[in-house]
C-alpha cells in the first residue's frame, strides 16, 4: 500500500537536491572548519557559503546566522541569551499561551531563576492581540516572544506589528519561526524581528540542524562553551553536512516560495473544504484565512483524535492529533487550550500538515478515507447514538 | 505510545461491536474526566452469557480491550465473567503499554452494569409473574 505523509509540520522528507548538496561534505570534504589545511578550508568555505545563503532567505547579514542543532537550541539560546546577558536592565519576558514547549518551558526554566514571564491569552482563532503585547509591557520588560505561526493550528501572527510594539518600547522580539520558513516571506529588518529561530528539517533539509538569526548588537549569552565557534555563541564543531544541507534547503525554499506557497494552499483549501462538506459533525480548529497554507486541523465529534490517527494509518494515510490519552485522562494540547476548546471537543482533533511534495490526488484520497474512517469509529462510538436519542447535536 | 499487533488488530477489526437491541442487560460505565463512553449488552440464558456486545467512545486501547473482553466473557457463566478485570484483558492482548492499561477498566465496569441490570429486569419480570424472590 501507498503510504502518503501528511505530517510535515513534524518533519519532512530531505529534498534530493539537499542530500546530494550534503554528500561530499561526509566522504570528501569531511575537515574541520577550524583546520589550516585544504579539507579545512573546503569545509569553511562550505560554511561562509551556507551562512550566506541563509542570511539571503530572511534578509540578514551573514555574520547575523548563528547555526545551531535545531529549532529548540535557537530558541533556547535566544530567550536564555537575551535573559541572561540583559539581567541588568530587567527581568520580565512577555510571551504567548501556546508557543512552542521550545519557548513555553525555557520561559518556566527562567522563572525558576527570578524571571518573570507574562503567557499572553490568544483569541479563539488562535491569535495574539498586538494590542495586548502593548498593555503587558513594564519598564522590566526585556523580551518578547511570539511565534510566527502556531505549530498545531497553523495560525500566522502579526509578526511585523508586534516586533514594531516591541521596537518602539525599545524591546528585544523574538520569533520562532520554525514552521514559518518556506511558508511565508519572511524578511527579518521589514518585520522587526531581532532573534528568528529556524529549524532545517522542517524545510526538507536533515535534522539536528537549525539556525537563529541574532540582530547585530544583541547581547546574548551562550548556553555552550568550548571552542568559541559560531562567534562565540555556539562553540562546537560545525556539523558541515547539516549545515550545508540547511543552506540549500533554506535556498531552495526560498527560490520556489511562491510555486510551493501556492500548490500547497490549493491542497489545503481542498482538504479543508472537502471534509468540513463531506463530514458531518467537524469543525476547523484556528483562523480560516490567517493559516499556513500546509496546515489544517480539526475537530471530529463523537471520536478520538488517537483512534483517528491509528485508523488513518492502517489506511495508509500520516497525520497526528492534539490530543493524547494516557492513564484514564484525555488531555488537550496546550495550544487546543490555549484555544478555549475543552478536553472533550479535543478528544476528535486531527492535525493535517503538508509540504510540496504533496499533491491534489492525495488530498482526493484522504477524502475518501476520511469519510469512511470518521464513520467506522463513530459505528462503535456509543457517544453518537446516545446523542442522538437525546436529540443533541 | 507503539501497540502490538493484537491491540491493533482488535482495533481495526474489533469484535461484538454495536448495539443489541433484544438485549437482556445493558451497561454504561464512563470517565468523566474526558468522557470515554462504553456500552455493554448481554443476552444471558441460565446465568451463561449467550451473547454480548458492546459500543466504546476513547481511544484505541479502549477500543481494542473491550473488543478483547467481549470475546472473553461469551460463553462464559456470569460469575467466571465478573472475574475479568483490565490486567487480565491486558494480558490477553499480550500487553499493553504501561499508560494506557486504565484505558481498559470501562469494559469490566459497563459489564458488572450490565449484570445489575440483567438481574434488574428479571427480579421484575418474574414480580409481574408473581414470583417473588427470597432475600437472603
Amino acid at each position: 500500500m501507498e503510504h502518503i505523509y501528511f505530517d510535515n509540520s513534524a518533519t519532512t522528507r530531505v529534498d534530493p537536491r539537499v542530500a546530494e548538496a550534503m554528500m561530499p561534505y561526509f566522504d570528501k570534504w569531511y575537515g574541520n572548519a577550524s583546520s589550516l589545511h585544504s579539507f579545512g578550508r573546503e569545509a569553511s568555505e562550505a560554511l561562509d557559503e551556507a551562512r550566506e545563503r541563509t542570511a539571503n532567505a530572511i534578509g540578514s547579514k551573514s555574520q547575523e546566522i548563528v547555526f545551531t542543532s535545531g529549532g529548540t537550541e535557537s530558541d533556547n539560546l535566544a530567550i536564555q541569551g537575551v535573559a541572561f546577558a540583559n539581567r541588568d536592565a530587567g527581568d520580565h519576558i512577555i510571551t504567548s499561551a501556546f508557543e512552542h514547549h521550545a519557548v513555553l518551558n525555557t520561559c518556566r526554566f527562567l522563572e525558576t531563576q527570578g524571571f518573570r514571564v507574562t503567557y499572553l491569552p490568544v483569541t479563539s482563532v488562535g491569535m495574539v492581540d498586538p494590542e495586548l503585547v502593548k498593555e503587558a509591557i513594564t519598564k522590566r520588560t526585556i523580551l518578547v516572544s511570539i511565534m510566527t505561526a502556531n505549530n498545531e493550528i497553523g495560525t500566522v501572527q502579526n509578526v511585523r506589528e508586534i516586533g514594531g510594539i516591541s521596537h518602539d518600547n525599545g524591546l528585544l522580539f523574538h520569533t520562532d519561526a520554525v514552521q514559518g520558513i518556506g511558508k511565508l516571506p519572511l524578511e527579518v529588518n521589514k518585520d522587526n524581528i531581532d532573534l528568528l529561530a529556524l529549524s532545517a528539517h522542517k524545510f526538507h533539509g536533515p535534522k539536528g540542524v537549525g539556525a537563529l538569526f541574532v540582530r547585530k548588537g544583541t547581547n546574548l549569552r551562550p548556553l555552550v562553551y568550548g571552542g568559541g565557534q559560531e562567534r562565540g555563541l555556539r562553540s562546537s564543531t560545525e556539523n558541515i553536512p547539516g549545515i550545508v544541507g540547511l543552506g540549500k534547503a533554506i535556498e531552495l525554499s526560498k527560490l520556489e516560495l511562491e510555486e510551493n506557497v501556492a500548490r500547497m494552499t490549493s491542497v489545503r483549501d481542498r482538504i479543508i473544504d472537502g471534509t468540513l462538506v463531506g463530514v458531518t459533525g467537524c469543525r476547523l480548529n484556528g483562523h480560516r484565512v490567517r493559516r499556513l497554507c500546509n496546515n489544517a486541523n480539526f475537530r471530529f465529534d463523537y471520536i478520538d483524535g488517537e483512534a483517528l490517527v491509528l485508523n488513518l494509518d492502517v489506511k495508509g494515510f500520516a497525520t497526528s492529533t492534539g490530543s493524547a490519552c494516557s492513564a484514564r485522562s484525555t488531555e488537550a494540547s496546550h495550544v487546543l487550550k490555549a484555544i478555549g476548546i475543552e478536553s472533550e471537543h479535543a478528544r476528535g482533533s486531527l492535525r493535517i500538515t503538508l509540504s510540496k511534495m504533496n499533491s491534489m490526488a492525495e488530498a482526493e484520497a484522504y477524502l475518501e478515507t476520511i469519510k469512511e474512517v470518521v464513520t467506522r469509529l463513530r459505528s462503535i462510538s456509543p457517544v453518537a447514538m446516545l446523542s442522538k436519542q437525546e436529540g443533541g447535536a | 505510545m507503539p501497540y502490538n499487533r493484537k491491540v491493533m488488530e482488535h482495533f481495526t477489526q474489533p469484535r461484538n461491536v454495536g448495539e443489541m437491541k433484544d438485549a437482556d442487560g445493558v451497561g454504561k460505565a464512563s470517565n468523566n474526566v474526558d468522557g470515554d463512553l462504553v456500552v455493554i449488552y448481554l443476552k444471558v440464558k441460565d446465568e451463561i452469557i449467550q451473547g454480548v456486545s458492546f459500543q466504546t467512545f476513547g481511544c484505541a486501547a479502549a477500543i481494542a480491550s473491550s473488543s478483547m473482553f467481549t470475546e472473553m466473557v461469551k460463553g462464559k457463566s456470569i460469575e467466571a465473567a465478573q472475574r475479568i478485570d483490565k490486567q487480565m484483558v491486558a494480558e490477553a492482548l499480550e500487553g499493553m503499554p504501561a499508560n494506557k492499561v486504565e484505558c481498559s477498566i470501562l469494559a469490566p465496569e459497563a459489564f458488572r452494569q450490565a449484570v445489575e441490570d440483567y438481574r434488574q429486569r428479571k427480579e421484575s419480570s418474574l414480580r409481574k409473574n408473581g414470583v417473588y424472590l427470597a432475600k437472603e
